[in-house]
């Protein structure tokens, strides 16, 4: 045996007791990195739902938010279609002001055979899109050929192979990057394909007509961007009263409800893991306290066999680090464990926009966490650690005759 | 016993006393031990008895290095103990000053032998495996080196105790009752050890209420009221 094996020895040799204090500290690495996961994960998500709607303002139809919440379908995937003239978008882009105006296709699939669910389809023109363009390049920079497709992070289909949308074979061509919200679980695709889909779907008897005219052509939304130097309200309203039938959305608002949800989560969960800390360090200084009582004699052998002060405090410290480290690693995984397999489940009942960061900031989370976790195991028995190494061992040993 | 290769050292306490604040009488502090002067040479046994309360354990624990006196000093060879800073006189104690106390001081968590080379182990220095075996051995504790302390009797702690601290090769080995807990044959054991210690150029001092520990005394004092007599 030797010295730096002592307290090793020390916790091995008392294993209900480190066992106890492994837990506690465990119970510490587990609500911070796992909060901190789910909290840096619902900023990620906000960032990359910011990013995708780069809009100023969304025209939709009036019915579409009878028909479904614009914002359910944006952050939960719920599908839904709703149309308007195309003309609108060219009343739009004529209101003074509107930099871009770029038009939106969505259809909702019956069924695909690539899917068990129903998936949402969003048509856009790469001419004039500059929202779903810049995140779609990421992973697919060349022309969309006719029933090409591209596929959300969570659609269960493979690059090269073909989903039947309709009864129309598409070819999946690329694969998107994650953004955490209801567009990972949408396919997109070009106008031209988007209306060669709706052709299908008017066979099958799913109509998107607003129109008794056949030939008339329909859009679901239209990305505005306005000029810099306008005010976006005033913009807004006069959409409103240049377009028949729609409601002009101003993004702003809608990511202040997701950006308020998130803020309140975001604090409920610092909040809780402030409270387990405060009450994690009060036990461990408790825990430390009567540690130290216990273990008084034991630190006056120490000192009578000539062990420094300096000595037996790295002692006390080198076993609390020891233990806050298995149990920071405990309560690490045991977090992961909890949060990474559990994403869908956590991002459904929270509804907001959830991208887990990369695994890179996942490490530097976990090794903060480890971090914190050992210093506060330390912090809490340093005052053990000052008091045992002031013990008179001659007292101490004259009060157990 | 002590290091041969270390010169020996006799211990020489000049006008030492503590004193404790405590209201009696008068007076609020009193002396635990009134100034006194106490050699301790190489090569001799010193024997210090005294009724319960009389100071005896103040006083070695000031001579051990553990309990700073009021007044006075301490001497080893040419070094004032209490002149030292904690680290270096830790050190000085470990490997010169020798104490059994007379309380319980064998530590749960290790082994018989792993408590026996506990005060080598805090240094690093060369483990002195066959020291450790001798002493067990002599003081008929060997085959309980693999034993924890948990499963020893009284009267096998205190040997453990004992053994450690002969196998630390003190220049100074000071031993409080180190007979308490043991029956005849231990204590003769016991002190049979204690004289081969001083045979070995230690400087021994035994506080003890057995009339035996004088048998092998060069030196005896007595003690009472913090003021000791010179019995021998």
């Amino acid at each position: 045996m030797s010295m730096q094996k002592l307290p090793l020895q020390n916790l091995l040799r008392r294993p209900g007791r480190t066992l106890a204090l492994t837990l506690l500290t465990a119970l510490l690495a587990f609500s911070v990195f796992g909060g901190s996961v789910i909290v840096m994960s619902l900023r990620q998500g906000l960032n990359s739902l910011e990013s995708r709607l780069g809009a100023d303002i969304i025209v939709v139809p009036s019915s579409a938010q009878s028909k479904v919440s614009f914002q359910n379908m944006l952050l939960q995937g719920t599908t839904g279609a709703f149309y308007m003239d195309a003309e609108n978008l060219e009343r739009v882009r004529e209101v003074e002001g509107v930099e871009i105006a770029a038009p939106q296709v969505f259809l909702a699939s019956l069924k695909a055979d690539c899917c068990s669910v129903k998936i949402q389809v969003i048509g856009f023109d790469p001419e004039t899109d500059l929202f779903v363009r810049p995140w779609i390049e990421q992973s697919y920079t060349k022309e969309l050929g006719d029933l090409d497709v591209m596929v959300g992070c969570k659609v269960e289909a493979n690059i090269g192979e073909n989903i039947r949308i309709y009864d129309e074979r598409c070819k999946v061509v690329a694969r998107l990057a994650p953004t955490g919200t209801g567009l990972d679980t949408a396919v997109y695709c070009s106008m031209d394909t988007m209306k060669t889909l709706l052709k299908a779907a008017e066979a099958k008897g799913v109509s998107h007509k607003v129109t008794s005219d056949p030939d008339d052509d329909v859009i679901s939304a239209i990305y505005v961007k306005v000029r810099d130097g306008y005010d976006i309200s005033q913009v807004n309203s006069k959409i409103q009263g240049h377009t028949r039938k729609c409601s002009a959305i101003r993004t702003k608002s809608m990511l202040t409800d997701v950006s308020d949800s998130l803020a309140g989560i975001s604090n409920t969960v610092t909040i809780l893991i402030a409270a387990i800390w405060v009450l994690a360090l009060i036990i461990l200084l408790i825990a430390f306290a009567m540690i130290a009582g216990e273990r008084k004699r034991e630190f006056a052998v120490l000192r009578l066999l000539g062990t420094s002060r300096s000595i037996l405090s790295g002692l006390i410290l080198k076993e609390s680090a020891l233990c806050s480290l298995m149990g920071g690693v405990l309560g690490v995984l045991f977090a992961s464990l909890v949060v990474f397999p559990f994403t869908t489940l956590i991002e459904t009942k929270l509804g907001l926009p959830y991208l887990r960061p990369e695994i890179s900031s996942i490490i530097l989370l976990a090794l903060a966490s480890l971090t914190a976790t050992v210093m506060i195991g330390a912090a809490a028995s340093a005052w053990a650690s000052f008091r045992l190494s002031r013990v008179d061992p001659g007292t101490v040993l004259r009060e157990g005759n | 016993m002590h290091r041969p290769e270390e010169k020996p050292l006799e211990l020489k306490a000049e006008q030492i006393s503590k004193r404790y604040f405590r209201k009696t009488g008068d007076a609020n502090h009193f002396y635990a031990v009134k100034p006194l002067s106490l050699k301790l040479e190489p090569g001799t046994v010193t024997v210090l008895c005294g009724r319960s309360g009389s100071g005896k354990t103040t006083l070695l624990h000031m001579l051990s290095g553990l309990l700073r006196p009021t007044e006075g000093e301490v001497r080893l060879g040419e070094t004032e103990l209490y002149s030292l800073p904690d680290g270096e006189l830790s050190r000085l104690r470990n490997r010169a000053i020798g104490v059994v106390p007379q309380a319980r001081s064998v530590l749960d968590i290790l082994t018989v032998e792993e408590n026996i080379l506990l005060p080598q182990t805090l240094y690093g220095t060369e483990k002195e495996r066959g020291c450790a075996e001798r002493w067990m051995d002599m003081l008929h504790i060997l085959h309980l080196k693999d034993a924890r302390a948990g499963e020893l009797s009284g009267g096998e702690l205190r040997r453990t105790a004992i053994a450690r601290t002969l196998c630390m090769q003190p220049s100074i080995l000071l031993a409080d009752e180190p007979t308490g807990d043991l029956d005849d044959e231990n204590t003769e054991l016991v002190f049979r050890c204690l004289r081969k210690a001083a045979e070995e150029q230690a400087a021994v001092l035994i506080v003890s209420h057995e009339a035996d520990a004088l048998k092998i005394a060069d030196h005896a004092y007595r003690m009472d009221a913090g003021e000791i007599t010179t019995i021998l």
